[in-house]
């Protein structure tokens, strides 16, 4: 029985062309901004290689791998409680906590990077709080601690998100079977729910380690010099493309190697149950005296992430505007951040379904080989893909250059992982048997994929065009680069406010952007809530 | 579905053309004259590395008073100039307004800057444009030392020169963003004023007094008002918006060096006229407007910055421009950052 499951779980063969042409469309894609770096690269002089092949680079190289390994260890340590406590346990107000605890997503690491130093900084709302007690200064944030707690508390949802779409696919006989053979609830979580939740943990912490390779905003300001810190400073001055183009290569470099040791770690285990029978809604677990504990948990985590955040963003509005600040109407800005993430969302996420299919269903090197090139895009910082596409589309795509074809295209290229490590997790649990079913009674292949394995696979799906809907409202670079011309959003309000320092203007859009992505998180929550019971 | 949005929005833009249709002849019945003479003003399409906040409410000045229409696309000055180089021929910008000369000096060593016109370049100084007549300045902003009243610093405790910050008692006091295009730009100021050598030795020994390292002005200044550092290098207008949101309580003040050199140096946000550009005549109309008068005032009113031009004086919360000892450089040599960079690499300031 084992032996026949673990054989089938792989289907041999080649996949259906209705598979194959997105999937290998999306790698061209892909490719795109990584074409843009090789042309650009080749420019580079001598001294340009020079600067580049110094010890130094390895010092930043080292600098940059630990904080990637720092932020995704804390990223995990802080989401596998906080999914398990808000899906499987009788936790007071876990819907509450459940939108909470996602929101740390949407704030943009340059906003987050910020509020953290005015709160937590030498001198900062913290040790004002401390100094009656005699608290004179603070020890310094900045450097290695400063950069991981700030990442990691900006991106943990990551983590959390694809482990709570995971989550909800796991099937609860194997968790009562354990209970049954003698273990506690939290032995079982450890050894049964765990290891099988370890292909969502991996995709979360996948995402996690890309994105702070490819932030700014946060390391500029904790002072911790990465890869990207790198670029950035040639965008700020002298624009030595070349030299963006040969960093931003090891970056890419990068981004590659950590999808390899993913893709090895991921391992051939499988995580759908091969018995008959279909998973029942799982029970909640009553967490008795363990609430407290829990709910201090929960509180901390949410303080230090949102709660904070916001308070601060709250009280520079109610600051200026006491001091006589104008505040403007930003409905319009509301409106472009909403329909652009939208369609984001929905787009990238579709277009993840083929690619998962046959990463999970026919792998091979083919596979392989396009997720790892689709996970580049998100790995390197944003500019460089929007300008790597102001390159292409200006001079060989006018017709699309500067409208809102080319800005959904690129959030695909900066996203799409996101979508794809929650589709390909959801999928993994599914035993392919119910599509083979399909099958054997008169179904071909494609309607079987389509009535049996994306309706399973969909609380996956929806998760990733979630969480690609609230990046995308964040989204700061490409956004100003590719948008049509006067197009702007809450995000980039926030900017324009903040880089000149009109707080309480880059406080109004910051707060509307935190609420109005509380709104499609809440919907999700509810959605799954109706589906427990 | 997309058939239906499809119909859906063709239906809308019928409808639209209809409306305005209507309007329009509604209003030829009503003044014959007006359709005679009436020559539509045409587009202008402005790229500005400086933020909405500062120059959306001039541009819209310039929009309502010549019915020219603006669209303007924002950004912050480099990714805005990057933009540019790879558009090349492409390029649908008419105006390039930057931040600092750094951003106009990589378009326009990329030949995207055609020369202008001498009735805008002769408004301006001549420390303050381009010395091949591709840009000019729009406005001024100078380079001051940030203080932090938190900690009780005063304006005597602080030298009259940014050479004197080297002395070993600034240990562990100053705060500066050496990645910041302004910060290179006075370094630049001070290779070319005092040479090399003297810089490095200067940069060392700022080095030694271990600053602590901002991304830019804006954390640079709330760091002085924090108390976390006593000192910080800046540009003068953050201080006056920070005072703006939190009142006169703002625990910092600004401190020119009035003994000269690259300390006090006086920078500019400039502009110039693609060579690609298919409006050149409203292009030109921005900058002749963004010189005049209203502008100027408007700039150092609502920015606090410092005009360019003459007749127009500063606003009476900065330190009147005949005080500050500002060193004779042109902006035009501060075009090129690559020798600076260089430079902050060997010391070890920047990767």
């Amino acid at each position: 029985m084992n032996l026949i499951s673990l054989i089938s779980s792989k289907r041999v063969g080649k996949p259906p062309i209705i598979i194959l042409a997105p999937a290998i469309g999306i790698g061209l894609v892909m490719l795109l901004p990584l074409s843009y770096l090789i042309i650009r690269g080749m420019d580079a002089s001598e001294t340009t290689w020079e600067l580049l092949l110094k010890p130094r680079t390895l010092v930043t190289l080292g600098r940059t791998a630990l904080l990637m390994f720092t932020v995704t260890l804390t990223s995990v340590l802080i989401s596998v409680p906080l999914a398990w406590l808000t899906t499987r346990t009788n936790l007071p107000l876990h819907r509450m906590w459940s939108v909470i605890t996602v929101l740390p997503l949407v704030i943009p690491s340059f906003v987050g990077g910020y509020l953290f130093v005015s709160a937590l900084g030498p001198r900062g709302l913290l040790q004002q709080a401390l100094s009656p007690l005699g608290v004179d200064r603070l020890p310094e944030i900045y450097g290695l601690a400063g950069a991981t707690l700030t990442l990691s508390l900006l991106s943990y949802p990551y983590v959390l998100l694809t482990i709570r779409g995971a989550v909800r696919n796991l099937d609860p006989a194997l968790e009562e079977s354990s209970r049954a053979l003698g273990y506690g609830t939290f032995q079982t979580f450890v050894r049964v729910s765990l290891p099988q939740l370890r292909p969502a943990i991996t995709a979360g912490s996948l995402l996690v380690a890309l994105y702070t390779l490819s932030d700014f905003g946060a390391v500029s300001l904790m002072r911790y010099k990465t890869f990207t810190w790198v670029i950035f400073q040639q965008y700020e001055s002298s624009l030595d493309r070349s030299l963006i183009a040969l960093v931003s290569l090891m970056v890419a470099i990068i981004a590659i190697s950590t999808v390899l040791i993913d893709i090895y770690t991921r391992g051939k285990l499988r995580y759908h149950s091969v018995g008959p029978g279909t998973a029942r809604t799982p029970t909640k677990r009553n967490l008795g005296g363990w609430k407290w504990p829990a709910l201090t948990l929960m509180t901390g985590i949410a303080m230090a992430s949102i709660i904070v955040p916001a308070s601060i963003l709250w009280y520079w509005l109610v600051r200026g505007v006491s001091a006589g600040e104008p505040l403007s109407i930003i409905l319009h800005d509301t409106w472009n951040s909403i329909s652009v993430s939208m369609l984001a969302a929905v787009t990238t996420s579709i277009l993840s379904i083929p690619l998962a299919i046959m990463i999970v269903r026919y792998p091979g090197r083919l596979a392989s080989l396009i997720e790892r090139v689709s996970y580049i895009g998100f790995a390197l910082p944003g500019i460089v893909v929007a300008v790597s596409l102001v390159f292409f589309a200006a001079n060989y795509a006018q017709p699309i250059y500067q409208t809102m074809w080319l800005l959904i295209f690129a959030y695909v290229i900066l996203f799409f992982p996101t979508a794809l490590g929650a589709t390909r997790a959801s999928l993994l649990q599914i035993s392919p048997r119910l599509e083979e079913a399909a099958r054997s009674l008169g179904y071909t292949s494609l309607k079987a994929v389509r009535s049996v394995t994306i309706p399973l696979a969909g609380p996956g799906v929806v998760m990733g065009g979630s969480i690609v809907f609230l990046i995308t409202m964040k989204e700061l670079p490409a956004t100003m680069i590719l948008g049509s011309l006067g197009f702007s959003t809450l995000a980039t309000s926030v900017w324009s406010a903040a880089s000149e320092a009109f707080f309480a203007q880059a406080a109004l859009p910051a707060l509307v952007l935190i609420a109005v992505s509380s709104v499609p998180m809440a919907v999700l929550v509810a959605r799954e809530k109706g589906d427990f019971s | 579905m997309n058939g239906f949005i499809a119909k859906g929005f063709g239906a809308l833009a019928i409808g639209m053309m209809f409306l305005l249709g209507c309007g329009d002849s509604s209003n030829d019945s009503e003044d014959p004259a007006s359709t005679v003479t009436e020559v539509s003003p045409g587009n202008l399409v402005i790229y500005s590395g400086r933020s909405e906040k500062l120059v959306g409410p001039i541009v819209n000045q310039f929009q309502e008073a010549t019915g020219i229409n603006v669209s303007v696309k924002y950004g912050k000055t480099g990714a805005i100039a990057a933009t540019l180089l790879e558009e090349g021929t492409s390029s649908p910008a008419d105006v390039f307004f930057a931040q600092d000369p750094g951003g106009l000096g990589a378009v326009a060593n990329n030949g995207q800057l055609s020369p202008l016109s001498s009735t805008i370049l002769d408004k301006v100084p001549a420390w303050a444009k381009s010395d091949k007549g591709l840009w000019v300045g729009l406005s001024g902003r100078a380079r001051v030392v940030v203080y932090s009243t938190q900690n009780g610093v005063s304006p005597s405790d602080l030298p009259t020169s940014i050479l004197d910050f080297t002395d070993p008692k600034w240990n562990g006091r100053i705060g500066w963003p050496p990645t910041n295009g302004s910060f290179q730009a006075m370094v630049t100021a001070m290779r070319v004023e005092l040479g090399e050598a003297k810089t490095k030795e200067w940069l060392e020994g700022i080095q030694a007094n271990n600053p602590k390292v901002y991304p830019k002005n804006t954390p640079t200044v709330a760091a002085a008002a924090a108390g976390e550092i006593d000192v910080g290098f800046v540009n003068h207008y953050y201080l006056h918006r920070f005072i703006a949101e939190e009142g006169e309580g703002f625990a910092a003040r600004n401190h020119h060096l009035t003994s000269g050199g690259p300390g006090s140096l006086m920078m500019v946000a400039g502009a110039g006229i693609l060579s690609t550009a298919k409006n050149k005549s409203n292009a030109e109309k921005f900058l002749n407007f963004m010189l005049s008068t209203v502008a100027q005032q408007y700039f150092t009113g609502s920015t606090y910055e410092y005009p360019v031009i003459e007749g127009v004086k500063a606003n009476p919360l900065l330190t009147p421009i005949v005080d500050i000892n500002k060193p004779k450089i042109d902006m035009a040599s501060l075009e090129d950052l690559a020798g600076t960079q260089n430079l902050l690499r060997d010391v070890g300031i920047l990767e």
